[in-house]
């Protein structure tokens, strides 16, 4: 038997709309067969994963903490892959946002303003964007694979930083700890609703950055130019939008968000610089990316649940007795199911049987 | 055994996973596939030969186990990119994250056992030769097969008639097709070529290189043998050159962190200043070199358009439908 594919007249509207959910679907199934693997209770730890966190007050709060980071690096992405910009170095964008930003509470730790705060995010979201222009330049002025630069960027972001808490940036009145001073009160990102959990401001910036970066997409010249580029970079010459403009803006777009989502991070649930400060964040957004259809607003409602995957983990490991490392596991099935299932938007699958179709074998000898 | 042996010795060891995980990937991209999933299935490769060496004891059973682990996990992404017709960039990347889960996954519970190493091959007297003996005849088997692959591969592709056919679906997939030459059919097996060479680079990692099971421990050499194949622009004995310089940077920048400088009077002045100079920067910096020189030499390469455009796979990356 073999599968073959025929293409739509015309992009199902259907399957563009239910795909993420076939999806989602199918990953609770593969988890299931794991777990039964495992010799856990298929039923019981899907349950803990993916409902019992939904259950009480504060660990929505923390569902909420989870999801912002991932929404607001998505959301750049999105840009950048919609205009065919492979930007897969957000994690280093966030670790170096979260650095600039950390600056002025390091540096000036008497200057007690209400303008620290808002100077911290808006140098951590230009620490990020200069972090992502490097790959962008390296792109747009000598046509340097952008995959790999802003990949291997990551790392020295993570040794940068390591060496930072480790050496110049360390608390002294720490002890051993290789970690960085806490920050000053004021230059903690507040709490939303301090009485009931931690979330923070940092989800009201996701939400928002989101719905502007729809906006631009979907409403604006600029938008329609990146998705232009990305689907013909060709056609987009002819109509006089320019290519390197493109890769140089959808970069630092998306470097000032995870740079935004980096210090939000630092500043709001960890309130200190230490040696690693994210748990694969930016890698994990590609997939938030892909599962929100590269849509701002769907990608909203992907960063809750993959927040809610490492959620659950946390909860299963203590629970069940999972590992808390089936959460990568899981994530990444959940990006396989998400780019099979978007092959239905496009495509029929038709199965055919090998054996009745004999002219097709003969045909091939002509090679 | 001098130092200088010993140094030569160690850029062996480190520069085989490269080159063998990139000439796996040479062959994908020959062919016209980009697959960006290198590092997960090295951490596949590595993690299962690992496992494998351990519950059986013998190293190659790993070895084994790494290739066919690599091999499978590889037709995941062809299924995928080839029959359903799926983004590759994005494919490979979530190949990465999910070998990056699962083998993390797998490999809990071995985090902290001893492995099982494979030994070094020993051919008496030639092994015991002075100064080359230990270079050339007696080092670990797949260092052997990692040359070998190397120019079998060269040999393969440039030299016979199947590499040809290979060669032309990478760079005109519709005009093979039109050829009745089945693309579909050899990129499965250009990438489960690649997938199985990767594997058996994870599981040097884990069986050569350090005989243990470390979360996460191809630390980025998935990608940058990814940046060799472009390096080397998509020729195998340049991938050797390039497997090498980057092997010789990891293991310079390892021997700077870890040397007495007072025992390197004897240099000549420049260079021992420039060692004393490197040696006085922090650990991480050292550490960040072979990253750092990766995107160089991405740059430099990729400087010469020209260049670039004349070797790249002309179809490389580009979704194919047979149409029938």
């Amino acid at each position: 038997m073999r599968i073959e594919l025929v293409k739509r007249p015309q992009r199902s509207k259907l399957f563009a709309a239910i795909s993420p959910f076939l999806a989602f679907l199918l990953t609770l199934l593969a988890g299931a067969l794991l777990f039964a693997i495992l010799g856990k209770d298929p039923i019981l730890t899907l349950y803990t994963y993916f409902v019992e966190p939904l259950t009480e007050v504060w660990s929505l709060h923390e569902l909420a903490i989870k999801a912002a980071p991932l929404i607001l690096i998505a959301v750049g992405l999105s840009v950048c892959f919609l205009s065919n910009n492979w930007n897969i170095g957000a994690e280093g964008q966030f670790t170096i946002g979260a650095i600039t930003g950390a600056i002025i509470p390091l540096y000036f730790p008497e200057w007690n303003s209400f303008a620290v705060l808002p100077l911290m995010l808006v140098m951590g979201a230009l620490g990020g964007a200069a972090y992502a222009a490097i790959p962008a330049v390296l792109k747009a002025r000598f046509n340097t694979n952008e995959i790999l630069t802003s990949l291997m960027l990551v790392y020295v972001a993570q040794l940068f930083l390591d060496w930072l808490v480790r050496g110049p940036w360390r608390d002294p009145a720490a002890m051993s700890f290789p970690q960085a001073p806490a920050f000053p009160s004021w230059a903690i990102l507040p709490e939303l609703f301090p009485s009931s959990g931690r979330a923070n401001w940092g989800i009201v910036f996701a939400v928002v950055a989101a719905v502007a970066v729809w906006f631009l997409l979907k409403k604006t010249l600029k938008g329609f130019e990146v998705r232009v580029i990305g689907q013909s970079p060709r056609a987009g010459r002819f109509g006089g939008f320019s290519t390197a403009k493109t890769i140089i803006f959808a970069f630092l777009l998306s470097g000032a968000l995870a740079g935004l989502a980096g210090i939000s991070e630092v500043s709001g649930a960890i309130g200190r610089l230490q040696p690693v400060i994210s748990p694969g964040y930016g890698f994990a957004a590609i997939i938030v990316a892909f599962l929100g259809r590269l849509n701002p607003l769907g990608i909203i409602a992907a960063g809750l649940v993959l927040a809610l995957s490492y959620l659950g983990g946390e909860a299963a490991q203590i629970a069940v007795g999972v590992t808390d490392k089936t959460v990568r596991a899981f994530q990444g099935m959940l990006l396989f199911f998400v780019l099979a299932c978007d092959t239905l938007i496009l495509y029929r699958i038709r199965f055919v049987r090998t054996a009745v179709s004999p002219a097709k074998e003969v045909s091939y000898g002509h090679g | 055994m001098g130092m200088a042996e010993a140094i030569l010795l160690t850029i062996a060891t480190a520069a085989t996973p490269l080159l063998l995980a990139a000439i796996g990937e040479l062959v994908v991209e020959r062919s016209g596939v980009l697959n960006l999933g290198v590092e997960g299935m090295m951490l596949m490769g590595a993690v299962a030969g690992f496992g494998a060496a351990l519950t059986t004891g013998s190293a190659w059973v790993g070895v084994f186990a790494g290739i066919i682990t690599g091999a499978l996990f590889s037709l995941l992404f062809a299924f995928l990119v080839l029959t359903l017709v799926t983004n590759q960039v994005a494919t490979g990347l979530a190949l990465t994250l999910l070998g990056i889960g699962v083998s993390g996954m797998i490999g809990e519970a071995f985090v902290g056992q001893p492995g099982v190493k494979l030994t070094n091959i020993h051919i008496p007297g030639l092994s015991d030769l002075p100064y080359v003996g230990r270079l050339l005849f007696g080092q670990d088997p797949l260092f052997y097969i990692s040359v070998l692959l190397t120019v079998g591969v060269a040999w393969f592709l440039f030299r016979t008639r199947a590499g040809l056919t290979l060669r032309s679906v990478g760079d005109s997939h519709s005009s093979a097709h039109a050829l009745g030459i089945r693309v579909i059919a050899i990129r499965y097996a250009a990438i489960a070529f690649g997938g199985a060479c990767a594997g058996l680079a994870g599981a040097h990692l884990s069986l050569v290189y350090t005989t243990q099971w470390i979360e996460n421990m191809t630390a980025g050499r998935g990608w940058i043998a990814l940046a060799l194949v472009v390096f080397a622009s998509w020729r195998p004995l340049r991938v050797f050159v390039g497997a090498y310089l980057f092997g010789a940077i990891s293991i310079l920048q390892l021997h700077i962190q870890a040397m007495n400088l007072a025992d390197l009077a004897f240099l000549p002045g420049p260079l021992y200043w420039l060692l004393a100079q490197l040696k006085s920067l922090p650990s991480q910096f050292l550490s960040a070199l072979p990253y750092l020189a990766t995107v160089a030499v991405l740059v430099l390469i990729s400087r010469n358009r020209r260049l670039t455009i004349m070797n790249t796979p002309a179809s490389l990356g580009q979704p194919f439908v047979p149409d029938r």
